[in-house]
């Protein structure tokens, strides 16, 4: 045992003090890796020029287009802009990256995605590393071992001009998950278990470590979509130890490192030591958990699909159950679904697309339903296509879409109209999210393919009975 | 870009008791594809402002006694969800320099600070009695960290972190900082080989 036992999370904060904390400053931290997209850096890219600063580390930033690039393209193959301020903000950062030499993957790269299924798929993610990213779902990357968090532009600003943060160290918390998942429990539900068990601020000044067999045993994919939600509990980043399923993942991708056995000697020391203390620790049973649907206005409202919808429990409970139509004792299987989105950081790697299209497969999308499917990256697509899943997905009658974070955050034209109810992969069911007045219904890819089926939300094993 | 400095000062609440209320809210989506920072208060809670016709609907937040206010307090748990910094540009640009809750999102007032907006974290009692009384004349006192409630409400201390009560106090934002810290940082990558 070490003398000194760290948490993993300690261990990478340790290695990134550029100078330490003090009562009268935080620490300078230091940021091996800067993804930026359209929306949070335009206003950082002024700052920069305003006081004539260059980019320190053009060769740790690295660019894409997704928040509000669309996912239809006219008979040309020219992008369908919603208007005009879109497309003047790609442009931007377009313009921008180009003028401080930072990678950039748009329109023309077979790479270019949502940021953080790119980021991964690049293998420009890595165990130990700290990322950062205008966009609060970076904790995604925490699936690799990484400290990953979501900044504010003006924080963009500052590791634009100096690779650094200013930031205090959060608490620690550990997720530990035992016992295994009973068939048909997706990653998806497993992490809006957890968000409904410790709540939406339940993380809130932490970060967390999902511990236990169950993670152990997950794919990375699944491993992206539990840490990508870590903020839906309130913590900026959450993280996995990095173990044999990481490293062959990360085998042979384009920024993988060159001398990758060295690498991966390195990364192998990077897990919480044993008899390390957490300052919280949240135990839950693995065998308790079910396929999950939310039903109310924040992820932690969420339960089992088959469940009652719980009394609310104060007023803005019970806003939040005016405002999707529902009532305390229904359940949620069974409400009438007018659309699904499948798709987001959260769901649209091509295990997700595997699901859904599994799903789908020989079926026939409720006339009542409109289904898209919008894969999280180029690269995704082009996966995707090679297996044929998007033949399976358009005979269903579901819709096969240009990558982007599309319905996600509806900032590129594709929303929802008024009232309408849809069944979502993404990570975010607040009021209006997916358009003024939509109702969101947050599940897993299964859950939402087995829904646009049936036409109200259903489990797939509801599907099936 | 430096902030107007903030050390005291007094003004009636404006209060939206719900909780929860996540940045969507605060500034929706859609109108994110700006460029610059400027003139996002008119969509400051937009959806709660405007019908969907555009027409301002009868909230609170479109009178003129909201339009005069510098504090905002709002319901437990403020400022969840997407890391946008248009929040609190859209908040500042509102008119509020104070934002009063029971609790506040870790992202958001981070952001805050970054913008000359006081996030203050406020025990439970006090909490409540702000809920209550909508449109009562609070002191917020940053150099002795106090919030004095009118009549017999009291006054109660938040805790505000040195560094980021120093940036608000003097208006000076934290890039010129880091950037004094340039040759510790190049030590640094010199010495892990980045
Ligand atoms: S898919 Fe949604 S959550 Fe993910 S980066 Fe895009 S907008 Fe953010």
């Amino acid at each position: 045992m070490a003398s000194n036992p760290l948490t993993l999370f300690d261990k990478i904060w340790d290695a990134h003090v550029v100078t330490p904390e003090a009562a009268a400053n935080p620490a300078t931290l230091y940021i091996d890796l800067h993804l930026i997209h359209e929306v949070t850096s335009p206003q950082a890219f002024t700052v920069l020029r305003d006081r004539n600063l260059p980019v320190r580390r053009p060769d740790r930033t690295l660019a894409t287009i997704d928040h509000s690039t669309p996912t239809l393209k006219d008979e040309d193959g020219a992008p369908l802009y919603v208007n005009a301020q879109a497309k003047t903000q790609v442009a931007t950062l377009l313009a921008n990256t180009a003028e401080h030499g930072v990678e950039t993957h748009g329109w023309d790269s077979d790479n270019r995605g949502v940021v953080h299924v790119m980021g991964p798929e690049l293998g420009a993610t890595q165990p130990g590393m700290t990322i950062v990213c205008g966009d609060s779902h970076t904790s995604t990357h925490g699936a690799f071992g990484a400290i990953a968090f979501g900044i504010g532009t003006t924080q963009v600003g500052h590791v634009l001009a100096t690779q650094c943060l200013l930031m205090r160290k959060p608490k620690t918390m550990a997720i530990e998950l035992t016992g295994e998942l009973v068939d048909g429990v997706t990653p998806k539900d497993v992490i809006l278990a957890i968000i409904a068990e410790i709540g939406v601020g339940g993380g809130t000044g932490y970060a967390l470590e999902y511990r236990g067999t169950v993670f152990e045993e997950m794919s990375m994919a699944g491993r992206m979509t539990v840490c990508n939600m870590s903020i839906e509990a309130g913590a900026r980043c959450g993280l996995i130890a990095p173990d044999e399923t990481t490293f062959d993942f990360l085998r042979g991708r384009p920024h993988s490192p060159e001398d990758f056995d060295a690498a991966v000697d390195q990364w192998r020391k990077l897990t919480t030591d044993e008899g390390a203390t957490f300052d919280k620790i949240v135990r839950m049973d693995a065998a308790t958990i079910r396929p999950m649907a939310t039903y109310g206005t924040h992820p932690g409202m969420a339960a089992p699909i088959d469940a009652p919808i719980p009394n609310p429990a104060n007023e803005a409970d019970e806003k939040a159950l005016s405002y999707m139509q529902v009532t305390a004792g229904q359940t949620m299987a069974g409400q009438r679904v007018d659309r699904v989105f499948i798709g987001s950081c959260t769901n649209a790697r091509l295990e997700d697309m595997r699901a859904a299209a599994n799903i789908l497969s020989g079926r026939t999308v409720a006339t009542s339903v409109r289904a898209i499917v919008v894969p999280g990256s180029e690269s995704v697509k082009a996966a995707a296509e090679a297996e044929g899943l998007h033949e399976i997905i358009m005979a269903s009658g579901a819709e096969w879409r240009e990558p982007g974070c599309s319905m996600c955050i509806a900032m590129n034209g594709d929303k929802a109209a008024p009232g309408e109810l849809v069944v979502s992969t993404s990570n975010r069911n607040f009021a209006g999210r997916q358009g003024p007045g939509a109702r969101t219904v947050l599940a897993s890819p299964e859950t939402a393919a087995a829904s646009a089926i049936a036409g109200v939300v259903t489990s797939v094993a509801g599907l099936a009975s | 870009m430096s902030n107007a400095p903030l050390t005291t000062l007094t003004s009636r609440t404006v209060v939206l008791p719900a909780e929860n209320i996540d940045t969507d809210q605060i500034i929706p989506a859609r109108f994110l594809t700006v460029t610059s920072r400027d003139g996002l208060g008119k969509h400051a809670f937009n959806d709660w402002r405007y019908a969907e016709d555009g027409s301002e609907t009868d909230h609170e937040l479109n009178g003129e006694a909201a339009k005069a206010s510098q504090i905002l307090v709002g319901g437990h748990n403020f400022g969840c969800g997407s890391s946008r910094e248009h929040a609190p540009w859209a908040l500042t640009d509102y008119g509020f320099r104070v934002v009063i809750s029971s609790e506040i999102a870790d992202i958001f007032r981070s952001n805050a600070v970054k913008n000359g907006l006081l996030p203050i974290v406020i025990e439970k009692g006090a909490h409540q009695w702000l809920l209550d009384h909508p449109g009562a004349d609070v002191a917020v006192d940053l150099i002795r960290r106090e919030v004095r409630l009118p009549g017999n409400g009291g006054t109660y201390r938040f805790d505000v972190d040195d560094f980021s009560a120093h940036c608000l106090i003097e208006g000076v934002d934290e890039l010129g900082y880091l950037d004094g810290q340039v040759s510790a940082i190049s030590d640094y990558e010199e010495r892990l080989g980045k």
